[in-house]
This record gives C-alpha cells, sequence and structure tokens, in this order.
C-alpha cells in the first residue's frame, strides 16, 4: 500500500448491466487508463434486471479516484458508480479459502487460530485441512501471516465485497 | 459474466409500431434510411456480401467504394463534420475491420459521431480462427464510444436504434455494430426507432441553474476575461456559435479558439485572438496565460493546448463547461464546472446575463483590450516572404484570397501544413473546417475531402495536405476520380515530413534521422495516372494564376505546390514550457529545452 497521503486505497462498487463485454470493459479503461486494480470481484446481484455488482479496490491521489469514477460513468452499460469508502464508511468482506498441512502439534495451534478468526474447518484428510474465513481483507492477511509456520500450503481470496451503512441502497 | 443470453428485454423504448419481418441486411438498409442516412462509404468482403446484395437492390442509399477501409472512416468523419449528421461506413471481417481501427480512433479522439457496420464470420465459426475473422469488438472496444457483437436476430434492430442514438447524442463518438454473416441472412424482426430512453446511457445535457448564476457573477467581477472555446460548440450544432457569437458581443470578452473550434467565433470578428496552444498567436496565449478569468467552452485543456500544466494560465479562476463530465478537472483544476450541452448551456448564461442587468467591469476590461492589441502588435504569424522561392505561408495566403466568398470547406493532414492552415485560413463559419486535432492521423484530409464533397456536391473542397501524409492514403484520388467528386488536393511540398524536421532540428542538434522524403512520386503524372487534373507551381510569381486553374476545374485536382524546405513553422512553445516561453521566429530558435521536456510528444 502506498504511504503517500495524497494516494489512498479506495473502493468503488459498479452496478453495469450484465451483457457481454462488460467486464472488459471495466478492466481494459484501467489498463488503458494506467490505473491500479487491487481487486476486483462481479457478479449478478440482480438475475431478472440482469445487473451485475463489480466491486473494485483502486488507489490513488483524490484527483485520480474522481477521474476513475467519470470514466467508469463513460461506459455505456454503467448504471451507478460510488465510493464506499467515502460512504459513511463502507463495510468490507473477502472471503479465502486457506490450506494448511503441518503436524499434529502445528494443526493444533493453527485450530486455536482459526478459532480466534472465526474460521471454519471445511476438509480435512490424513495430510491436510482446509480452512474458511470471512473478514475484513487485512484480518485475512493477518490469519495467513499466522498460518505461515503452522504448515501454510496455499490461499484462493475472493476479493472484496463492500456496502453501504444505513438503510438506504447505493 | 460474458454469458450470451437468449432474447433480451427491451432497453430501449420502441414505439409500438407495426413489427415488421424482414432479414438483417434488410434491416441494416431500413435503419440506416429510418435514421436519415443517404450516404456510407465502404468496401465490400466475403462477411458483408448479403448487406451489399441488399444495398445492390436498393436505390435510396448512395455508396462510396473507397480503396481502403481507413479511407471509409475518414470520409464518413469528413460527412459527419461537414454535416452534423452521423457518418457511416461499411466494412467486412478481419482486415475490412483492423483498417478501420485509426478511422475509429480518430472519430474517438475528436468526438465525430460515426456508425460503423462490419460484417463477422458466422456464428458458429466465432472462435474458431476462421478466414477473415478478428475479435472486432475485442479490438474496437478501446477506441469506440460503444460496440456490439449481435447474436441473436431479435436483437439486431434494437442495436442499431441504439447505434445511431449513442453515436450522435452526449458527446458524439464512434460506435460498431459487428454482424455475423448468419444473422444478416436470417429474418427476424424490426421496429422503427421511436423515442428511446435507454436503460443506462443517459447523457446531461440541461447545466445546473446554480452554476450558470455563479458563472455570470464570475464574468460580471473579472478585470482580465478570455474565452477558450473548442470542438464542443461546433458538435453542439449552429446555434451554439451563433450564441457564442452573442455572448462575446454582449461581454465584449475577448475569445481564443483550439484547432478544432475554428468557425465557431469568426475570425473576422473584432473580439478574435486567433488559436492557442502549441502554435497559437503570441496575443491568444499570452491573454491564456496572464488572464484572471478563463472561460472554457467546450474544450478539454488538452497538452497541446496547455503546454506545462502547472504554468497553464496560473492567476485565472476557470470556468469550464463540457457536456462529458470526464473532462473537468482531468488536467487543469477548475474552480466551476458546468455539465451540459453547450447549446443550452450557452442560452442560460445569456437569458441569466440579461435576465440580472449584468455589467462588465468597463474600466478593467478596457485596459485588458488595450494590453491585448499589444500583444497583438507583435504580430506573431509574419513571415519573411520571397520572390524566389514559395513561402508555405505565402502559398496559404493566397489560397485564403483566391477563394474568399467562396462555400468552401477545407481538410488537411498533420503537420507543419496542418498548423499554416490553422493560423491563416479565416474560418467564418462552424463545420468547414475538418482536422485530425486528438490524433493526429497523417492521411485523414484526402478521404476527408471525400467524405465533405459527397456531402457538398457543389462546394470548393480543398485539402491543405503535406506530400508526406497525402501518401498515406493517396489510393482515394481514386475514389474520388469514380465518384465525379472535385476534391483539390493542395499539397504544400517540402520534401520533409515537416514537423518531425522542425522537432530534430529544434531539439535533435540537427540530426534530420528519416525525415527526408528520397524518392518522391511526380504528382503531377500520379494525378493524372489516377484520371485527376494535375497542376504544379514552383515559383511564387506563377501561383495565382495555377491556383485559380485549380479552383476553375470541375474534376479532381493534385496540386503540388513545391516550397521552401526548410520553413519553420512559429511562434512555437516548445514542448515543456510555459505559454510565455514562447519562439516567434528562427532567430530565437535556440530552446532550451529540458530533459523532462524532450521526453513529451
Amino acid at each position: 500500500m502506498a504511504t503517500d497521503p495524497l494516494n489512498q486505497r479506495h473502493t468503488l462498487s459498479v452496478i453495469v448491466d450484465n451483457e457481454p463485454g462488460v467486464l472488459a470493459r471495466v478492466i481494459g479503461l484501467f489498463s488503458g487508463r494506467g490505473y491500479n486494480i487491487e481487486s476486483l470481484t462481479v457478479a449478478e446481484i440482480d438475475h431478472r434486471a440482469h445487473n451485475s455488482r463489480i466491486t473494485l479496490v483502486t488507489s490513488g491521489t483524490p484527483q485520480v479516484i474522481d477521474q476513475i469514477q467519470a470514466q467508469l460513468g463513460r461506459l455505456i452499460p454503467v448504471h451507478r458508480v460510488i465510493d464506499i469508502t467515502l460512504e459513511t464508511p463502507g463495510i468490507e468482506r473477502e472471503m479465502a479459502l486457506v490450506k494448511i498441512a503441518g503436524t499434529a502439534d502445528q494443526r493444533s495451534k493453527a485450530l486455536v487460530q482459526a478459532q480466534s478468526f472465526g474460521a471454519e474447518l471445511i476438509d480435512t484428510t490424513d495430510t491436510s485441512y482446509i480452512f474458511e474465513v470471512a473478514d475484513a481483507p487485512g484480518k485475512i492477511d493477518t490469519f495467513i501471516e499466522l498460518l505461515v509456520p503452522l504448515g501454510f500450503v496455499e490461499v484462493s481470496r475472493t476479493g472484496v465485497a463492500a456496502i453501504t451503512r444505513g438503510a438506504e441502497a447505493m | 459474466m460474458d454469458h450470451e443470453r437468449e432474447l433480451t428485454m427491451s432497453k430501449t423504448n420502441m414505439a409500438d409500431n407495426k413489427t415488421e419481418e424482414m432479414t438483417g441486411s434488410e434491416m441494416v438498409l431500413r435503419a440506416m434510411k429510418d435514421h436519415g442516412v443517404k450516404h456510407i462509404f465502404g468496401y465490400p468482403g466475403g462477411a458483408v456480401l448479403p448487406i451489399y446484395d441488399t444495398l445492390f437492390q436498393d436505390n435510396e442509399v448512395a455508396h462510396v467504394l473507397v480503396r481502403h477501409e481507413q479511407g471509409a472512416t475518414h470520409a464518413a468523419e469528413g460527412y459527419a463534420r461537414s454535416t452534423g449528421k452521423p457518418g457511416v461506413a461499411l466494412v467486412t471481417s478481419g482486415p475490412g475491420a483492423t483498417n478501420a481501427v485509426t478511422g475509429l480512433t480518430d472519430a474517438l479522439m475528436d468526438s465525430v459521431p460515426l456508425v460503423v457496420i462490419s460484417g463477422q464470420v458466422p456464428r458458429h465459426l466465432i472462435g474458431n480462427d476462421a478466414f477473415q475473422e478478428c475479435d472486432t469488438v475485442g479490438i474496437t472496444r478501446p477506441c469506440t464510444k460503444h460496440n456490439w457483437l449481435v447474436r441473436d436476430i431479435n436483437d439486431l434492430a434494437r442495436v442499431l436504434h441504439e447505434a445511431f442514438y449513442i453515436a450522435t447524442t452526449g458527446r458524439p463518438g464512434p460506435v460498431v455494430v459487428d454482424i455475423p454473416k448468419d444473422i444478416q441472412f436470417l429474418k427476424g424482426p424490426y421496429r422503427p426507432p421511436g423515442h428511446i430512453r435507454h436503460r443506462t446511457y443517459r447523457p446531461k445535457l440541461d447545466p445546473d441553474q446554480a452554476a450558470i448564476e455563479d458563472a455570470v457573477k464570475m464574468m460580471t467581477a473579472a478585470k482580465r476575461p478570455v474565452f477558450y472555446t473548442g470542438g464542443g460548440i461546433i458538435n453542439s450544432g449552429p446555434e451554439a456559435s451563433r450564441l457564442l457569437r452573442e455572448l462575446v458581443e454582449i461581454t465584449g470578452f475577448p475569445i481564443t479558439s483550439t484547432l478544432m473550434g475554428l468557425g465557431a467565433y469568426p475570425a473576422s470578428g473584432p473580439s478574435w485572438l486567433g488559436p492557442l496552444g502549441m502554435h497559437g498567436t503570441y496575443e491568444a496565449n499570452l491573454s491564456t496565460n496572464r488572464c484572471d478569468l478563463l472561460i472554457c467552452l467546450g474544450a478539454r485543456f488538452d497538452d497541446r493546448v496547455t503546454g506545462r500544466v502547472d504554468a497553464f494560465s496560473p492567476h485565472s479562476k476557470k470556468i469550464h463547461l463540457d457536456i462529458d463530465p470526464a473532462q473537468i478537472n482531468k488536467n487543469i483544476r477548475i474552480d466551476l464546472p458546468i455539465i451540459g450541452d453547450a447549446t443550452r448551456a450557452l442560452r442560460a448564461i445569456i437569458n441569466e446575463w440579461q435576465k440580472t442587468n449584468a455589467k462588465t467591469d468597463a474600466k478593467q476590461l478596457n485596459a485588458w483590450w488595450k494590453q491585448i492589441t499589444q500583444w497583438r502588435s507583435k504580430n506573431s504569424l509574419s513571415f519573411t516572404n520571397s520572390d524566389t522561392i514559395i513561402k508555405p505561408q505565402y502559398a496559404i495566403d493566397r489560397l485564403y484570397e483566391l477563394t474568399k466568398g467562396r462555400e468552401i470547406y477545407i481538410t488537411t493532414e498533420v503537420g507543419q501544413h496542418q498548423m499554416w492552415a490553422m493560423q491563416r485560413f479565416k474560418f467564418e463559419e462552424p463545420n468547414h473546417w475538418m482536422t485530425s486535432g486528438g490524433l493526429g492521423t497523417m492521411g485523414y484530409g484526402l478521404p476527408a475531402a471525400v467524405g465533405v464533397q459527397m456531402a457538398h456536391p457543389n462546394a470548393l473542397v480543398v485539402d491543405i495536405a503535406g506530400e508526406a501524409s497525402v501518401q498515406m492514403t493517396m489510393q482515394e484520388m481514386s475514389t474520388a476520380v469514380q465518384h465525379n467528386l472535385p476534391i483539390k488536393i493542395f499539397i504544400i511540398n517540402n520534401k520533409y515530413m515537416g514537423m518531425v524536421r522542425q522537432w530534430q532540428q529544434l531539439l535533435h542538434g540537427g540530426r534530420y534521422s528519416h525525415s527526408y522524403s528520397e524518392a518522391l512520386p511526380d504528382f503531377v503524372k500520379l494525378a493524372q495516372a489516377f484520371g485527376a487534373i494535375g497542376l504544379r507551381a514552383e515559383k511564387p510569381d506563377e501561383l495565382d494564376a495555377k491556383i485559380q486553374e485549380m479552383i476553375d476545374v470541375k474534376r479532381p485536382v493534385v496540386f503540388d505546390c513545391v516550397v521552401d524546405p526548410h520553413e519553420n513553422c512559429y511562434p512555437m512553445i516548445p514542448s515543456g514550457a510555459a505559454h510565455d516561453e514562447m519562439i516567434l521566429s528562427d532567430s530565437e530558435a535556440d530552446p532550451e529545452v529540458s530533459e523532462a521536456g524532450k521526453v513529451l510528444v
């Protein structure tokens, strides 16, 4: 993460028409104009209206973040763009599946860590096991760091899903 | 995400007129007619044969056969910019589509409404690396305002109507509709276009009244104001130019324009400062630099205008009117943004001005004009003429004088000749000046002239060209001859890529790396080979008679105007410099270009 105080991390929510090529338009905009994508998640959220919600984590100066929002707004299939980071502030969560292959001693230590992070044990074999954890992205980073000496093998993360607080929709 | 959908719900509310059954090809032609298309520019090929077959049996839409698809897109651009209507091109799959990419990008950069229809291999071959297959929507995604691959005949009519709507509304731009060959044969329902309310695309046209009121307040308080206007005024339609003239008159403020905006305010108008930017006039650039209020109307603070951004108009408050919110604060910090269509915003400003009985600060404005008059007296466009060799500036001056008063449209290629044309040709009306500004496409002017002439058969259409640029799309002379389009290609022939040579002289120690054309064609013989007229002028005293001959002949002409090969285009703001660091002539041309400046283009 950038340390420049003007270069800040922002989470954007983009509601789009789920039409062919819409994700390519969004990604192409970021690569073509030289913006960062730190995380991107997408799924259809309204199957009848064919609307999808894209959650993007990016970083930049306030001017760059404004430009990103304006440029996203120019894409024809985009309904709305909001900056979750500036809204009241928003809630961000990410899910991760973490694979561990450790000794019995490491295993019991890992289970203690898992319990404190609310991670669930969802699969075990003779030599390995898998945790499922859903939390703020920074917490997941910490969880993984703690598992590294305890037989950590690999992780699969979903990227950030985010939503604003309060009664209103975005 | 990119899954195929069955018949989609209607995204636009089309009028529920009676639906007609027809083939995809027939829909393409019918939609063109329903959108008022009279001319299309195209080139046939395997994947558009059904559409060409429909075209063969039709006698309402005229087809102009170009010699290369780039020519089709530039011709469509010239057509669009000289009429205000969308330009339409028809190209085949694969190379037809990839050849159109330069014109699409050019139109995107300069906000030109184009509707390009491309053929695609039949659906069952898509993704198979079929003959003349390419991922057209993938390739053209970043160089269009929007594009579609039509996978269902039931979507075709809607997509065609959306295509015209999106190309021509809001900030105009190019769109591509890619139609697989089997879809062109299939029958499906066609409904004519109705009132469109798009699900997601709703450009904001009406400006906020509060912003208009603030703008008028800032204008009445200004001591050293300048209007800086651009292509947005032209794109908004002739009424925007009329309102701009009215606003300039009631305020008495000076006005400069970008390359794209020439003609919105007449060059003969009393408040005209000439164009601004890298090769703009001394008075336009100094006014922009020293003003206390910069009123930008339909321009986008392009790097060719601003020079060094941190030194651009450093002491001014800035008002920025644009239809595209993404232009606000993109390059330059704006104090008062106004989002909306130029015609509506200008009308609102004039109404507010009159309603509040607004007054300018006459004393301060007088002093400001006095200062501007002093800058003007530098006569920054002057040059030293010659009796023995044609100076390029002189050639353009004579072309202007000898065509004055006629209905004349000018297109250009890209380079020194383009900048001299911008500086010296005096435009009195919008839509009479077609040039590649944003992309800077050498080869634009000749095919653009074809498109302009098609739209204005009785007008004089002149491409002020360079001998290097014109060779990039020279084959379109054949198109002009075939369609009896009497375009005039006025080549300022200095044997160099003049602007490249000028930069090499100023920035690269006079090392003229590959900017000299060792072997040029004989343009007179080349014209004759095409079936056009070839003329050549080599001495100043023969220029007028030859230009007159060019004007009088009702056939396409290639005019080889042999000029001084070493003339540079001034004034010039060297890259990385500020507006008050202009070079005015060769004698001052030892610019201290910083290393950072050299990196800039």
